[in-house]
């Protein structure tokens, strides 16, 4: 990942974003906080919550003029939140006098001239700085603005003891003075900084630059004047009028000013999103219900938090929300992509942090379909991936099973390529798929004899894996190398329209062979002729819920062709939550079934609760993976070219990994030797050893991912070798073996003239001695 | 990790001897560890049973795939 990259990125996750009352606040109070404590009764909190940002709460408390609550987004539901009123209530009842710490001071000397909010702010400020701090005001008290203010606003009293952290913190005062341009000149040269209250010493002449209006000219970013550190604020914008809140801004805008000014820091560097600014932050208010304010007269704790617990706690989180990968791992996407970024630049992969979140990312797509900003984790954990794999940090057990399996549809034992029999060229190309072929083989051939005898200009077969696995996995070179083969397959088949079975097959054709002209099986039985040769469907009339696969998520045609022939084949259709452009991955997208298996467990589990009815699936490994997970489900391919037997394709249940190999072989097989008088491949010596298991031990052996075939591979070493232990009680064996970087172990019997088995399991770790 | 009484239900096959404990050695990511597990005295056939390999050994994977 490159740095541009992830800033690209990081910046379409907004969730650290502050709300719009947060941005809209000049001093950037979290309202969000504040509200949160008073929601949760502790009132206490709620008022640190304020002073935290807020200088002399209980003043800006009674007096602010509240730009937060114009920002407030509850107004699009019904009335803003009455936040100026709330903060009256806190300061009033839970806020100080605050107890005071005075900090180590430091060399610099500055001063203040004026006491408005601006003026009383910046001292405030430089004062908890460090800074010493000299005050300078015309009238005989502090704050003399501020006691405009009706009492029951703002009683002279809370004035006071407000200001009186100014003395509690050591600055010096010089109260009923005047400054004209000679004593300013002897300021100047006395401090190491000035900060001017223009609204407070409106009356003073200073030797400051002004505009037509009258104002001090000061930088809008900085608040410097011409002046060299001499800086300025305070003054009202005449198009808004007075705002203590802005005056404070200005007061806090100086002092930070200030600061960097005397260590001789960048003054500017990083302010532009000080004061007031519109938030990024996006929140869906859909299923907000409306609220308006009930504030009686006088205000109880009771109150305060029925009117707090109306803020909707504004944040996006759109795709954790709506993702059960981001849900489990709690975070949005921001903190990974950094966190992903610095695994790959600063540990390069030492640290293997975030492997298995990495790997625990279906790609599926859903994230980006959600999120405002169209951020795709899958596309952050791809590319993650990518590199893992390049810099040799990819663990081998998150994706090994899978590009075994892989290699497997890759080799003699199921992959094919042929013209239909009797034809020297193919105007279609039926590439159902591996996992079809592994799921539903007997379809797959039923319907490609329906093809081969209802479509024109031959229809020629490819058995093949479309490379999804390890792309998927990261593994860039190996799916060149695959996409390289069907594409030479392809032109050597005089380059026909590819019929697919599978979406994601379908989606990988599009992606990386544009050349290829893709249609889905269900698109191609939309066809009239094809339509009418269909056989007579004879299902009993029932709804189902149709499960989008997660590849087809912009291919609306495809959903709906599908809709339409589930509906002509007299089925109901119920629409879920999840579907059509949201709809959810199965987890073998991605890998997720082989990097994060108890995470797949948990999706499977929450997707079948989504409706009562069946359902109807048109991806194999939707089917499989739903019906594993106990929910009936059906594929479509079953409706249509199913032989029913059992009268009910919803009642299909598991399959295991050993039984979708075998069937993949079963279609190579039978085709080859019908079609083409092709002889299969003779099966290895320990292919042919009869196991037998209970139905516990091969869900438990396949959950682990041994194949039946890596079994027959121990106990074949172990009857040849003898080397094995020997259980005491009931003679039965345990051997091992290892196999790739795999240790498989077996507990076994001889039973007839086969072998009982069980228990299966293995690890990766190696035993390299033994003392 | 593995009990003296769970050993002892174990021997080994081709050198009809019962297991004893014994030091093992494991590697994994260039992670080396010592556990003291029954092995048969003869030819060092150790025994890991599923309770070890499902549990402590794919935690300590896992650990040293994700650390």
């Amino acid at each position: 990942m490159e740095k541009e990259q992830r800033i690209a990125w990081e910046a379409k996750c907004t969730q650290d974003e502050p709300p719009a009352c947060s941005s809209g606040c000049p001093l950037h109070i979290d309202v969000r906080q504040f509200m949160q404590k008073l929601t949760d009764g502790d009132n206490k909190a709620a008022y640190q919550t304020l002073k935290k940002t807020m200088p002399f709460p209980g003043i800006l408390g009674r007096i602010c003029d509240r730009p937060c609550e114009a920002a407030c987004r509850r107004q699009e539901a019904g009335e803003a939140l009455a936040i100026g009123a709330l903060e009256r209530f806190c300061v009033e009842h839970y806020g100080g006098p605050d107890p005071v710490k005075p900090l180590p001071r430091k060399r610099w000397k500055v001063a203040v001239l004026g006491t408005g909010m601006a003026g009383l702010t910046a001292a405030l400020d430089m004062l908890n700085k460090g800074l010493q701090v000299t005050i300078y005001e015309q009238a005989q008290q502090l704050g003399s603005a501020l006691r405009s203010y009706p009492k029951n606003v703002l009683p002279a009293a809370v004035i006071d003891a407000e200001l009186a952290v100014l003395n509690a913190l050591r600055a010096t005062l010089h109260l009923g003075t005047q400054c004209d341009t000679a004593t300013f000149t002897g300021l100047v040269e006395t401090f190491d900084a000035i900060f001017v209250d223009g609204q407070a010493t409106s009356s003073w002449s200073l030797p400051l630059q002004k505009e037509t209006n009258g104002r001090i000219v000061i930088d809008a970013l900085t608040a410097a004047t011409a002046e060299q550190g001499v800086f300025a604020g305070g003054e009202p914008d005449p198009s808004q009028g007075y705002s203590p809140i802005m005056e404070a801004y200005a007061g806090r805008k100086g002092a930070l000013s200030i600061e960097r000014f005397l260590q001789k820091a960048t003054i500017d560097y990083n302010r532009e999103n000080e004061g007031p600014y519109p938030t990024r932050l996006s929140t869906n208010l859909e299923g907000i219900e409306a609220s308006n304010r009930a504030m009686p007269d006088q205000l109880t704790d009771e109150a305060v938090r029925a009117e707090a617990s109306r803020c909707m706690q504004c944040e996006c989180l759109e795709c954790v929300k709506h993702c059960d990968y981001l849900k489990k791992y709690k975070k949005h996407p921001k903190p990974y992509i950094r966190q992903i970024f610095n695994n790959e630049k600063v540990l390069h992969g030492a640290g293997h942090t975030a492997n298995k979140f990495v790997n625990s990312c279906s790609l599926c797509g859903l994230c980006a379909q959600v999120c405002p900003n169209g951020l795709s984790m899958g596309d952050v954990c791809l590319e993650s991936r990518q590199t893992m794999v390049r810099e040799n940090f990819m663990p081998d057990s998150a994706h090994e099973f899978a590009l075994q399996d892989l290699e497997f549809s890759r080799s003699e034992a199921f992959s094919l390529c042929r013209h239909a029999p009797g034809f020297e060229e193919s105007a279609y190309l039926y590439f159902p798929s591996c996992q079809l072929c592994s799921s539903s083989p007997g379809e797959v051939m039923e319907s490609y004899r329906f093809l081969r005898e209802n479509l024109e200009g031959g229809v020629g077969l490819m058995l093949a894996c479309c490379g999804a696995p390890a792309y998927w996995d990261g593994r860039q070179e190996l799916f060149t190398e695959i996409i390289g083969e069907l594409r030479q397959q392809w032109q050597e088949m005089g380059g026909p329209q590819v019929i697919s079975a599978c979406s994601s097959c379908q989606q990988l054709f599009q992606d990386h062979l544009p050349e290829i002209p893709v249609k889905s099986l269900w698109q191609i039985l939309e066809m009239p002729k094809l339509k009418k040769a269909l056989p007579a469907a004879s299902l009993p009339a029932k709804t189902v819920a149709v499960i989008d696969p997660c590849a087809t998520r912009h291919n609306p045609k495809v959903q709906q062709g599908v809709r339409q022939a589930v509906t002509e084949l007299g089925l109901t259709i119920e629409e879920l939550d999840y579907s059509g452009e949201t709809a959810q991955c199965c987890g073998y997208g991605g890998l997720v079934f082989n990097a994060n298996p108890d995470l797949n467990e948990e999706q499977l589990s929450c997707r079948a609760k989504a409706s009562d009815h069946d359902y109807l699936a048109y991806c194999a490994m939707c089917r499989d993976q739903m019906a594993a997970a106990g929910k009936p489900t059906a594929h479509l391919i079953e409706l249509l070219f199913g032989e029913n037997d059992n009268g009910d394709p919803w009642q299909r249940g598991f399959l295991s990994w050993s039984e979708r190999r075998e069937n993949r072989a079963r279609v190579k097989e039978v085709l080859g030797r019908h079609l083409w008088g092709e002889e299969p491949q003779l099966p290895e010596t320990y292919q042919e050893m009869i196991l037998h298991l209970d139905i516990e031990t091969q869900r438990s052996v396949d959950r682990r991912r041994i194949l039946l075939d890596d079994i027959r591979q121990v106990i074949d070493q172990s009857e040849a070798e003898g080397r094995r232990l020997i259980d005491k009680n009931n003679g039965r064996r345990l051997a091992s073996r290892a196999l790739g970087k795999v240790n498989f172990w077996v507990e076994y019997a001889p039973q007839g003239g086969g072998f009982q088995i069980f228990n299966a399991y293995s690890h990766r770790m190696n035993v390299t001695g033994v003392k | 990790m593995i009990s003296l009484e769970e050993a002892k239900q174990w021997s080994c096959d081709a050198c009809d001897k019962p297991l004893v404990m014994r030091e093992v050695v494991f590697l994994y990511l260039n992670g080396t560890f010592h556990v003291d597990l029954p092995a048969c005295p003869e030819c060092d056939l150790v025994l890991i049973n599923e309770e070890l390999a499902m549990g402590k050994m794919a935690e300590v994977e896992g650990i040293l795939e994700d650390k």
